[in-house]
């Protein structure tokens, strides 16, 4: 098992390497220059000249990439082109933020999705059935900024019970626990809203594979009570290919996660990510990037732990 | 006391979206302890379906609409789902034809052999532990101590087939059903598997109902057997009487299609023409008519009984071919029961 680990993490540094240098060249393909934005649009060509050469930016495309890795390589994600702030300060700020509110989110749709999902398998065919699957298309479908505006416009704005964003009230009495959770509330149910239509689909086909298994009738058969077989001989079953599907999903929350953070100025990676764009900052981008990729990467690796440890059939030698 | 087990009339059916298809009709055997029944006949023919019935465990869309399930005195289909359970696993217990898939693969051995003892016999988990040691030595699989701590994906079909028989008999049942046991299996393991099913029944008295579509198994294993065709039973007979004196045409068309040691080489095996009837479009009358050597026209008007037609053993049959007889055995034993 530690060598199937250490062989997946070494395998994983050209593909991290190939990640970062699609990054770097597609970040390179925007329009216009970090200096643009830096400078007064007033000022001389001459100095913009001097002021990108002081960021590396007049040297060839390959070499910034090179004295970029070679920082890396140093531990040193290096400065933010705008605010000169280390860009691991600047992602470091922004990191908690984005792992609450994915976190609350990924724990709220799993709490709704699985027994939802395995009630759905279990009275399959029926209405209660249809209403899940409807529900969970409905999940799916809608887009994060549609969902966030409209509920920004009814909570917020029509009943005035929500905030319509931000972590605390700025200014207000101090984050008290509940002026936290009342900001939470709102892009946790945008965040969550798609993953659980997606995850309910998956709990429940997976159920109803598991359900029709030849294993389950064997458990019928001594006489278990339908509760036992459920939880006992489908669930554990249905739940291994979910491994997967949660990792999967990791990718698509760190996109929704940009939406929303934006929709409800949370300020997290994916906020950082927009202003990043918007300003060239090409140093937090990749910064920023580096980090999803390894996120993801991570999950996976986590995946086929999770996976040793739930299905017996697997062995990594 | 009557026998252990009397199915009487039984019929199962299917609802779907189409309205509901009849898979098993008229369907009557009895069975007493430590006997085994053969339930033989062609795919389709309603074996599994019949057995289902009996445990209880047809899927959703099955319902027995007629009939009685008469099981040491107590009619199964008047009990609930819940009293159902307290028999199933426990004086009833089934084992059905994929070992491979029939063990769930994330749960040890041991963990699925105890089940059903901690829930029927209320062992100590430590008691049925040791029991389930016992019994997966009873079945002849070796290194007991260590496969109780084992998953199935790491046994051959045939061990994971001792384990089902193992799981089947820890509760000491009166009624074993095995559906089909050795179909999967090489003939040298089914061969095993059938022999130990034969000493274990045998030695603690299980009546068993073994379904099958070799003969040859029937020959082997059987006390009586029972032939089925297109859902119902066309013939019922003891082993011997059926082998020597098959009655009904397709259970002669059945025994034809077996393969004789000795026989000339070229000799061809004769297989029966034409194919069983859909569900939904049985014929009325006989349901052979078509594949019938010896069809009459009332064949094709009338259904046929399934009726004692020898005065000497049991041996019932489902074809006018023996109406003569049946009468005459009708006819005696009214004169036997009016004296
Ligand atoms: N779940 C079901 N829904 C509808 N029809 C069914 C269902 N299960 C079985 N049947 C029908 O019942 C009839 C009898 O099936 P059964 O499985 O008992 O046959 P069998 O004699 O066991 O055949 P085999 O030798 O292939 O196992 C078949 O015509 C089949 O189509
Ligand atoms: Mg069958």
């Amino acid at each position: 098992m530690t060598t199937y680990i250490i062989r997946r993490i070494l395998i994983s540094i050209p593909v991290l390497l190939g990640v970062t240098v699609l990054n770097f060249f597609i970040v390179q393909l925007a329009p216009g220059s970090p200096a643009d934005l830096y400078l007064d649009p007033n000022a001389s060509p001459d100095y913009k000249e001097r002021v990108e050469a002081a960021l590396g930016l007049d040297q060839p495309i390959i070499v910034q990439y090179l004295n970029w890795l070679g920082q890396l390589l140093r531990g040193d994600l290096g400065l933010s082109y705008v605010s000169r702030a280390p860009v691991a300060d600047v992602i470091g700020a922004r990191i908690g933020p984005t792992l609450l509110l994915m976190g609350a989110s990924l724990v709220v749709a799993y709490a709704i999705a699985v027994p939802v999902g395995i009630l759905a398998a279990r009275r399959k065919g029926t209405w209660a059935d249809y209403t899940v699957v409807g529900g969970a298309f409905f999940g799916v479908s809608v887009p994060n900024f549609f969902l966030g505006l409209g509920l920004i416009y009814i909570f917020s704005l029509q009943l005035g019970w929500l905030p319509t964003g931000n972590m605390v009230t700025i200014g207000g009495g101090g984050g008290g626990l509940w002026d936290g959770l009342s900001h939470l509330i709102l892009p946790v149910i945008v965040l969550s809203t798609a993953i659980a239509g997606n995850m309910v689909r998956y709990v429940r086909s997976s159920m109803v594979d598991a359900l029709s298994e030849d294993y389950i009738r064997t458990a019928h058969a001594k006489g278990l009570a339908p509760g036992v077989v459920t939880r006992k001989h489908a669930l554990r079953n249905a739940l291994i290919p979910l491994v997967t599907v949660l990792t999967v999903d990791l990718a698509g929350l760190l996109g929704g996660a940009v939406v929303t953070e934006q929709i409800f100025q949370w300020p997290g990676l994916g906020m950082l990510t927009i202003q990043a764009i918007s300003s060239r900052d090409y140093s937090v981008l990749m910064g920023v990037n580096l980090i999803a990729a390894l996120a993801v990467f991570g999950a996976n690796l986590l995946a086929d732990i999770v996976y040793a440890v739930v299905d017996p059939r697997i062995e990594y030698s | 006391m009557g026998s252990l087990l009397q199915v009487r009339g039984l019929r199962t059916e299917f609802g779907s979206d189409a309205g509901s298809a009849v898979a098993v009709d008229e369907v009557s055997f009895d069975l007493d302890r430590g006997e085994t029944i053969c339930l033989v006949g062609e795919s389709g023919s309603g074996k599994s379906v019949t057995a289902l019935s009996i445990m209880g465990l047809l899927p959703r869309n099955g319902r027995v609409t007629d009939g009685e399930i008469r099981f040491d005195d107590v009619s199964l289909l008047d009990l609930s789902e819940p009293e159902m359970r307290e028999n199933r696993g426990n004086s009833l217990a089934m084992i059905f034809q994929e070992p491979m898939t029939s063990l769930n693969p994330v749960l040890t051995i041991g963990d699925q052999l105890t089940e059903g003892m901690l829930l029927h016999l209320g062992l100590s988990r430590q008691d049925a532990a040791k029991r389930a040691v016992e019994l997966l030595e009873l079945v002849g699989v070796p290194r007991a101590e260590q496969i109780v701590r084992d998953y199935p994906h790491r046994l051959s079909g045939g061990m994971r087939q001792r384990v089902m028989i193992a799981m089947a008999l820890s509760c000491s049942p009166a009624l074993l059903v095995a559906d089909e046991p050795t179909t999967a299996l090489d003939v040298t393991i089914q061969a095993q598997i059938l022999a130990l099913m034969k000493r274990l029944a045998a030695a603690s008295q299980t009546a068993t109902i073994l379904i099958t579509h070799d003969l040859g198994v029937v020959a082997e294993m059987a006390d009586k057997v029972a032939v089925m065709y297109a859902g119902q039973v066309v013939e019922e007979a003891d082993v011997f009487e059926l082998f020597d004196h098959p009655r009904h045409p397709y259970t002669v068309g059945l025994m034809k299609s077996i393969p004789h040691l000795g026989a000339d080489d070229d000799a061809r095996l004769e297989s029966i023409p034409g194919s069983v009837p859909a569900l939904a479009n049985m014929p009325s009358g006989c349901r052979f008519q078509d594949r019938c050597p010896s069809v009459m026209d009332r064949c094709r008007a009338e259904r046929p009984d399934l009726l004692e037609t020898s005065t000497t053993g049991k041996h019932l049959v489902r074809c006018f071919l023996y109406s003569g007889e049946q009468a005459a055995v009708r006819d005696e034993t009214t004169t036997a029961v009016a004296s």
